[in-house]
């Protein structure tokens, strides 16, 4: 079952009838980790809400730009911008869905990441995120300001997940001088 | 006081295009007003138009060049050379954005990277599995920060060239160091503001569609067209035809090979375009002549020592965010050229780094956008304004030392 609610402030995915097992927040570069973290620890009843949020700084940086170029017509980038981006987003949520293997609602929002991301996961049992950062050692960051704002503010439970193998302990930085 | 409000309506008209209309639509009848009230005269018009013709003509050329290419596939072709291999690793996919990014701005204009290289770089980043912001961003900052290097990379620059004196390869090797500095600092700088953007990325693999062929007829003509302007001025002619000529090529190519048609190759120059240049250089000539060369004057440094140099390329910089480079330059241009080449490349940099600073370009874009669309771009202005205070300043100083200490090991003699 596959839902998109685009610019929606409702119907959020925790409104409907069926409680939301897990939100599982997408992002370009480490979705499928997201993924296979909610395969393996979401509960089994409920159901998976698969998020995507648009980024508009693209579009919005190509729409300036060209506004920058004064008196060159109607070729504006940022227009295709926001057509590439949608159709991306509704690839990059089939693939995921196809991936979790498990009914599952996508829900393609737009707008600031991080809170689109927030009010999303309010009622889910869980929220699902990927961390950013180097993936070749422990820190010291783990998470973007998109990242950091979702778990300072999230309104439930936080599944963080490498996105890959975590590196070894040994690539914990030292701890800082008395 | 008319002269200043008829700029103000050709900004706004050019910002605003109420209906759809073309921004020579209010260019033009201003021209004319101001023609008619005497704000300037026939003779400063034909002088004027004198003058700016060879660089919209120039200018003409580079847009069709641009579009020939495309035609040709030669960004399709940028698009797959980028995502080769950068699977997984975004801080290489940001390298060679930079790389392609900023040799496209040279050889064929910001106006390419923005209008055409822009989607190319999303759709790339999309397929190798980044993110695109740090991508997009870099595009955009670059189709101004690297326009510095030849006169065609920027309108700006065809100004700044024809006001100058100096022959273009003279014109290139002073602006090389500045260009490469400036390229560089916009690199440091966005590495470090999109570091967690660059850190964290799963490989997909390479996508398995055929490579598209290389666009080896395109890359030919731009290869010989670069030739051109290095052996134009010993073989006495102007670079503008080498432009026409390669321009020509590929025009006639796309049109035997049935890729385009007469008419797309027609609005591919622009014609409404480089109507409105014309005739905001007919608007800004009544400005400059009706009391602003004398308001301006006295800010202006009468050197072209390194100080002189900074205050210019600041100052170039504030009016350009403050009305748009394009004005910016028109204005500035008559008034520094007594300083020399030095002075006039100063003021470059300023124009062509300074409108990074403001997303739009300018401060007046900026909030007639907002007036008209305001909810639609509220998103992200905050960070693009951020991102341009840690890129501008840096960018630009830097580039200034460079063009001081370019200018001082090359000299500046002028054609």
């Amino acid at each position: 079952m596959n839902a998109h609610d685009v610019n929606a402030p409702a119907p959020a995915p925790n409104r409907r009838e069926t409680p939301v097992s897990a939100v599982v927040w997408l992002v370009e570069d480490t979705w499928p980790a997201a993924v296979d973290a909610a395969r393996a620890h979401a509960p089994a009843t409920g159901e998976v809400v698969l998020l995507h949020v648009t980024d508009p700084g693209p579009p919005a940086a190509a729409h300036g730009a060209y506004a920058g170029l004064l008196g060159r017509g109607d070729a504006d980038p940022g227009d295709a911008l926001e057509e590439l981006a949608e159709g991306h987003a509704e690839r990059l949520l089939q693939a995921a869905a196809d991936r979790l293997g498990r009914p599952c609602r996508t829900a393609r929002l737009a707008g600031r990441v991080e809170r689109e991301v927030v009010r999303a996961a309010v009622g889910a049992e869980l929220l699902v995120l990927a961390r950013d950062g180097e993936r070749d050692r422990l820190g010291p960051h783990s998470l973007g300001p998109a990242a950091r704002f979702v778990v300072d503010h999230a309104p439930c439970p936080v599944l963080l997940v490498w996105p890959g193998p975590a590196p070894e302990a040994a690539t914990l930085p030292p701890p800082p001088p008395d | 006081m008319l002269p200043v409000l008829l700029l103000l309506v050709v900004l706004a008209g050019a910002v605003l295009r109420p209906r759809g209309l073309p921004e020579a639509a209010f260019a033009v009848p201003a021209a004319a007003v101001a023609l008619a009230v005497g704000a300037v005269s026939w003779d400063a018009v034909a002088a004027e138009v004198r003058h700016l013709a060879p660089v919209v003509g120039f200018l003409a050329a580079v847009l069709v060049l641009a579009k020939g290419c495309e035609d040709e596939g030669l960004f399709t072709a940028c698009g797959r050379w980028m995502a080769r291999g950068a699977s997984g690793h975004p801080r290489r996919l940001l390298g060679r954005v930079f790389l392609t990014a900023s040799l496209v701005t040279v050889v064929l204009s910001l106006d390419a990277t923005v209008v055409l290289l822009t989607p190319v770089v999303f759709v790339t980043a999309s397929a190798v599995g980044a993110r695109p912001r740090p991508h997009v961003y870099a595009c955009t900052h670059l189709a101004n920060t690297a326009s510095l290097l030849l006169p065609v990379s920027n309108l700006t620059n065809l100004l700044a060239f024809a006001a100058s004196g100096l022959s273009l390869p003279r014109f290139a090797a002073l602006m090389a160091l500045p260009w490469a500095v400036a390229i560089g600092v916009e690199y440091l700088v966005m590495r470090r503001f999109f570091a967690a953007d660059l850190a964290a990325a799963a490989p997909v693999p390479d996508p398995e569609a055929p490579a598209p062929p290389v666009p080896v007829f395109a890359l030919c003509v731009l290869g010989g067209t670069l030739l051109g302007f290095v052996v134009a001025a010993p073989l006495g002619f102007e670079p503008v035809w080498a432009a026409a000529a390669g321009a020509a090529v590929l025009a006639a190519r796309g049109l035997a090979r049935g890729r385009t048609t007469p008419l797309a190759v027609l609005r591919s120059a622009s014609p409404t375009f480089l109507l409105f240049v014309l005739a905001l250089g007919v608007v800004v000539r009544a400005l400059v002549d009706h009391g602003l060369a004398d308001v301006l004057g006295p800010l202006l440094p009468d050197g072209a020592a390194l100080g002189e140099l900074l205050v210019l390329a600041a100052l170039a910089a504030v009016l350009a965010n403050l009305v748009n480079n394009l004005p910016a330059v028109l204005v500035l241009l008559p008034l520094v050229a007594p300083l020399g080449p030095g002075a006039v490349l100063a003021v470059l940099l300023g124009v062509n780094i300074g409108p990074n600073l403001t997303y739009a370009g300018s401060l007046a874009t900026l909030l007639w956008r907002r007036v008209v669309r305001a909810h639609r771009e509220e998103v992200g202005l905050g960070e693009f304004t951020r991102l341009g205070l840690l890129t501008v300043v840096p960018a630009l100083t830097a580039a200034v030392l460079a063009l001081w200490a370019a200018l001082a090991l090359i000299g500046a003699p002028t054609a």
